[in-house]
């Protein structure tokens, strides 16, 4: 079939396939660049049929990959023609060879808007379709209201207004505000009426969108949405030219199953049922046909179904069908069913308590790891992350191990980043960990990156029981023919260190070792050779007496490297010999690391990944978000997974806490030298208890409590204020039951986080009330428990849970109160450095038979050690310039608790933040100052500046300044928290314009893998 | 939402493209050229999506040409595949048993096709028989428009005798 009538373009195409070759083909695209170039020049002389031929071929030569830098104003031209032919032409390629930014489109925009709002039909078609391709922020700026208009038009035919929905969707997308006008939602519920299912099907689409950004608006859709589903997959009520391969037009089905699942819930009681029906019928109806096409239709439709179900959270026995397909699924031969059923899989993972049943197909999904599609063995690799905990660790960990050696290049970086975080989260033993890390760096070296082998040091070096064990492994390592300089540099650190401890073993004399090491020396890159000369020092600072010959060695070699050109190998080699030459003084300076403190760095950085703008999170990525700390927390917590208190690997073992002890570390090592740490609690799950406050969704599930419960609480928790808010006191059991606390802990706590008295628990029996003085980084608070009975209260218990970041000591508190009598019990804080984590008094007492416990934060927050400093303008701004680095935070706060700016500004000065009036000539900011006391960073200034937008009270910008990167972190999320509306008692199933990164800093503390996962 | 479509020969050679997302020409060429190494590449019996930078590219070979869209990680895919064998089936019906060498010479017609199925990325129309209607109410308006032109040149043809 020939090009009707355009010979000219014919014979082009022609002679470009009859090239031999690209050379050819160039000098053909040249000649004929060259001839549309000169036709162009000379304009007025072409007849539209020839403008219009050659901005096809212009259009042809791009498509082939050539440059077409000129032309575009012709193509432009054409859209103005008068003509249908020409005007099509121009629309079309113009479409095609500009993107949104290109400027000639605005030269286009006024003959654009003439034909969308003028009475030729063709010509409105045209419009809308180039709009609706490439329209950029201008477009809908001038063009949003016309087309809303064509959209909802009763004079308009169909074609039109399927058009015209898209189009205003492109609109939409380019800038939400045009479209979010008064009333535009009731018209969108009356377009769901519509029979024409072209124009249902592009308005659906355009729901999607709309309702993804603000469902809230439009509620009155969701009824509609299930009157369609129930129309196409109940009734089939629908022209035969709309099914496709029998199928009741399942692109439809698709999308309103979609737009369903951006409404949190679905609340009138039918709506639910019907709703439900229909996805029972699809869950059950849908099967394995041969026609491929009708398959894949039918399973689309099945797998929006799926996800559909998850989201609304069905009950047990609809999941429990959903992850029975899913199993199925992941079994057949099809792949993309396999890819899919996989892919869903990992879904089901975030959102419902259905660990155990998917872990019955972990021999199966280790199958597809061994799949020859890398892309179904993406989405293996990725489930067994996601389904990986402690009590299938080894084996899946293994797998990627073995797995590693065979993978391809792509996916080997990835791989072994897992490997190393699960290894990490999950490890039963901490050898295993080493001999995994060791593993990995032997088969992968090249992918493991330098943070992967300082943290194996990290723990080596934290826990003596392992030294032996990991420099025996290394030392084994160096024995084979090729490593990798990875392997060289963590064996030779290792080995440095505590190679003497293995002294007696055959084959790792000093001597030896040091041998075996140099072998390696000539082959290595600088940075390796520094981390030699330092083993070599070690070694030698571990052989005493000194052993002459081994000594001269080493000394040759520093002797040559004390000219070397590399300045840190030349120092290192000057300073390395010199000190070794001072005999018994070498032991000193030379001697073991101290133990590694905690690695900030880290977390901050995986915080400062997550903080995206969540304006345009889809409903998976929402939910995934919503739901990351229920996963960690289900991971951690369930007793079925053999051992309840300890999941996770800490630097250092320690008897109790040990779950978090990662970013403990500091003050254990203090408490284990001087034990001041006085309060340890005695009960084994305290480890829990302290993981539960960090991570939200576990305070109602503590660990002797239903697991069953968890779920309920899932949907609608977003952030963990808010969670811990809402449930500041945990009921142990059912025993609490009986006493109710009088007044508002959640209230009582906040009132106490801005004043330094008051009472922080009530309930018939007790009152406790607090005074606290801060000093710098310390302070002194004195607890007051009061008996308000007639009898006494007895078992009287009260134990403090520090956070990390806190070195706290609780006086004795006596086991009986008497009768109306009050104890005061002092509690000394030291801050060791900011953090936003809270203390927890776990409080517990016997009156009469009812026994109490309530879990009471403490009002031991970051701004009791802020310190309000006045600053000038003088002294300002030369600070905020100095401290503009990287530390610098700066982030967009959205769901902001509107108030007026004073109330705002009374609000940071009632936090210690002193506002400065008049430095921001802008009447509409804040800017304020204040200092911070920790041990770690002593007095520390900071810099806070609010910029308040008064068109909308609900979002602001804020930055933060401060010398200390965690400090500036902590005190950017502190102020967020004060600051955004927190639903506190209505838990209105909204995931209101969610606080960036809700769940990411908790995660990001508790879960070592995830600060690993940032140090990369 | 489907950022972009693209036709590409066994051979490596660009038969269609159309962009939804704004690229500029450098980012198309480039996205051209890997999309080409990852897909061209693949054995006959795998799934049909690839994992690309964050998207989702389905794909399908129909004789020597695969018809390639590139959607979202969160979309869904099977459907997409199936708005790629819509639109086959379409200029099937159109061509009448379509091959590499109508869409070569005739590209513009597969873009004409193409607009009618979809804008903004996302589909517009799940009948065929509607969109073949559409394109042949195109085809005769440009049809009529030819065939004035051409009287009127006769006219002036004849005039100037």
């Amino acid at each position: 079939m020939a090009l009707s009538g355009m010979r000219g373009l014919s014979v082009f195409i022609s002679d470009i396939r009859n090239c031999q070759n690209k050379e050819q083909e160039r000098l053909r695209v040249d000649k004929e660049l060259g001839n549309v170039r000169t036709r162009f020049k000379n304009e007025k002389g072409l007849s539209p049929y020839e403008k219009k031929k050659y901005v096809w071929k212009m259009l042809y030569i791009y498509m082939l990959g050539y440059d077409v830098d000129f032309g575009h104003m012709e193509a432009v031209s054409l859209i103005s023609a008068p003509k249908y032919p020409e005007k099509q032409v121009g629309y079309i390629v113009t479409a095609c060879l500009l993107n949104e930014n290109h400027d000639f489109l605005r030269l286009a925009i006024n003959t654009v808007r003439n034909d969308i709002i003028g009475r030729n039909e063709t010509f409105q078609c045209l419009a809308l379709t180039m709009v609706g391709n490439i329209g950029g922020r201008e477009f809908a700026e001038s063009l949003a209201p016309d087309v809303q208009k064509l959209l909802i038009s009763s004079s308009c035919r169909p074609l039109v207004r399927k058009k015209a929905a898209l189009c205003l969707l492109r609109l939409f997308r380019k800038n939400p505000d045009v479209v979010n006008v008064d009333g535009w939602a009731d018209r969108m519920a009356q377009l769901l009426d519509e029979r024409d299912l072209g124009v249902l099907t592009s308005s659906m689409s355009l729901l999607v969108a709309l309702v993804a950004n603000n469902h809230e608006a439009y509620w009155s859709s969701l009824p509609k949405c299930v009157k369609t589903l129930e129309r196409l997959a109940r009734n089939q009520d629908i022209p035969q030219e709309y099914t496709y391969y029998g199928i009741p037009s399942p692109w439809l089905q698709v999308k309103t199953m979609r737009a369903l699942q951006y409404f949190p819930t679905i609340e009138d009681p039918n709506t639910r049922r019907a709703l439900f029906e229909v996805l029972q019928r699809i869950l059950m109806g849908t099967d394995v046909v041969k026609n491929v096409n009708k398959n894949n239709a039918s399973h689309a439709v099945l797998f929006e179904a799926l996800a559909l179900v998850m989201h609304l959270d069905a009950e047990k026995e609809m999941m429990s069908q959903c992850v029975a397909l899913l199993g199925k699924f992941i079994a057949v031969r099809e792949p993309n069913i396999r890819y899919l059923g996989l892919e869903n899989m990992s879904r089901m993972l975030l959102v419902t308590d259905v660990q155990d049943i998917i872990k019955r197909h972990q021999a199966q999904i280790i199958t597809s790891l061994k799949d020859p599609d890398i892309s179904i063995r993406r989405r293996a690799l990725d489930l067994l992350y996601g389904m990986c905990d402690i009590t299938n660790a080894k084996d899946i960990v293994e797998e990627l191990l073995q797995y590693l050696s065979t993978a391809e290049f792509a996916m080997r970086e990835e791989l072994s980043l897992k490997a190393a975080i699960l290894a990490e989260k999950f490890a039963p033993d901490l050898s295993w960990y080493v001999d995994v890390i060791l593993q990995l760096i032997d088969k992968a070296g090249d992918f493991v990156s330098d943070d992967i082998w300082f943290r194996v040091v990290q723990f080596v070096t934290n826990n003596e029981d392992l030294q032996p064990y990991a420099a025996a492994k290394a030392r084994e390592y160096l024995d084979k023919p090729a490593i990798h300089e990875t392997m060289v540099k963590v064996s030779a650190y290792l080995l440095g260190e505590f190679g003497h401890l293995l002294a007696r073993r055959p084959g790792c004399s000093p001597k030896e070792i040091f041998s075996i090491i140099h072998e390696k020396l000539p082959t290595v890159s600088s940075f390796t050779v520094s981390i030699l000369l330092s083993t070599y020092a070690k070694i030698l600072m571990h052989t005493q007496p000194p052993d002459p010959e081994l000594q001269n060695q080493i000394w040759a070699i520093f002797n040559k490297y004390e000219s070397c050109i590399d300045a840190e190998i030349q120092q290192r080699a000057v300073e390395y010999h010199a000190m070794s030459r001072k005999g018994a003084a070498l032991m000193d300076i030379l001697a073991e690391m101290p133990k590694f403190p905690e690695r900030q760095s880290a977390l901050i950085k995986k915080a400062e990944d997550t903080e995206v703008d969540t304006a345009e999170l889809s409903a998976i990525r929402l939910r995934a978000q919503q739901q990351t700390s229920s996963a960690l927390v289900v991971t951690d917590q369930r007793p079925a997974n053999g051992t309840p208190s300890n999941t996770q690997l800490g630097l250092v073992k320690i008897p109790s806490m040990s779950s978090n002890v990662d970013h403990n570390l500091p003050d254990q090592d203090i408490s284990h030298e001087n034990g001041t740490l006085s309060i340890v609690d005695p009960q084994p799950p305290s480890a829990d208890l302290l993981v539960d406050l960090l991570g939200p969704l576990a305070i109602e599930g503590p660990p002797s409590s239903d697991v069953q419960s968890q779920p309920n609480i899932v949907p609608g928790f977003e952030d963990a204020p808010n969670a811990a808010e809402a449930t500041a006191i945990v009921p142990v059991g059912e025993q609490a039951n009986s006493v109710q606390p009088i007044g508002n802990i959640a209230e009582r706590f906040h009132a106490l986080c801005l004043k330094d008295s008051g009472v922080l628990y009530e309930d018939p029996n007790i009152q406790i009330g607090i005074k606290a003085e801060w000093r710098a980084h310390q302070g002194r608070l004195v607890l007051f428990l009061g008996n308000k009975n007639t009898g006494p209260l007895v078992s009287v218990q009260a134990i403090i849970l520090p956070p990390s970041y806190l070195k706290m000591e609780l006086s004795l508190v006596p086991e009986t109160i008497p009768p109306r009598a009050q104890v005061q019990c002092p509690l000394e804080v030291v801050n060791l450095r900011p953090s936003r984590d809270v203390a927890v008094l776990d409080f517990s007492y016997k009156f009469g038979i009812d026994m109490v416990n309530v879990k009471l934060r403490l009002p031991v927050v970051l701004n009791k050690f802020l310190q309000p400093i006045p600053v000038s303008a003088e002294e300002f701004f030369p600070q905020w310039r100095s401290l503009s680095g990287p530390p610098l935070k700066l982030q967009v706060v959205r769901g902001v608790r509107p108030m007026p700016l004073l109330d705002m500004a009374n609000l940071l000065n009632n936090l210690r933040l002193m506002v400065c009036s008049g430095l921001d000539p802008n009447p509409n900011n804040l800017v304020a100052s204040t200092s911070f006391y920790s041990e770690s960073t002593r007095a520390m200034l900071c810099l806070v500046r609010i910029e308040t937008d008064p068109a909308d009270r609900t979002q602001l910008r804020m930055t933060v300044a401060s010398g200390d990167p965690t400090l500036t972190f902590e005190l950017k999320e502190f102020i967020k928290e004060q600051l955004v509306s927190i639903p506190t008692v209505s838990r209105a199933p909204t995931p209101a314009p969610p606080v960036p990164q809700p769940t990411s800093p908790v995660a990001a503390l508790t879960d070592p893998g995830a600060m690993l996962a940032g140090l990369l | 939402m489907i950022h972009f479509v693209l036709l590409i020969s066994r051979q490596g050679k660009v038969r269609l493209t159309k962009w939804y997302s704004p690229y500029t020409q450098k980012e198309r060429t480039k996205v051209l050229r890997e999309l080409s190494g990852v897909i061209l590449t693949r054995g006959p019996k795998l799934c049909n999506f690839v994992e690309w930078r964050g998207y989702k590219v389905v794909y399908k070979r129909y004789a020597s040409l695969y018809f390639c869209m590139c959607i979202d990680q969160e979309d869904n895919e099977l459907e997409v595949l199936e708005i790629i064998h819509h639109y086959v089936e379409i200029l099937d019906r159109y061509f009448g048993s379509v091959c590499e060498l109508d869409l070569i010479f005739n590209f513009h017609k597969a873009y004409y096709i193409l607009d009618e199925l979809l804008i903004a990325g996302e589909l517009q129309e799940p009948s065929k028989k509607t969109v073949a209607r559409l394109i042949s109410a195109q085809d005769q308006l440009v049809e009529a428009a030819k065939e004035q032109r051409s009287s009127i040149s006769n006219i002036i043809a004849q005039a100037t005798k």
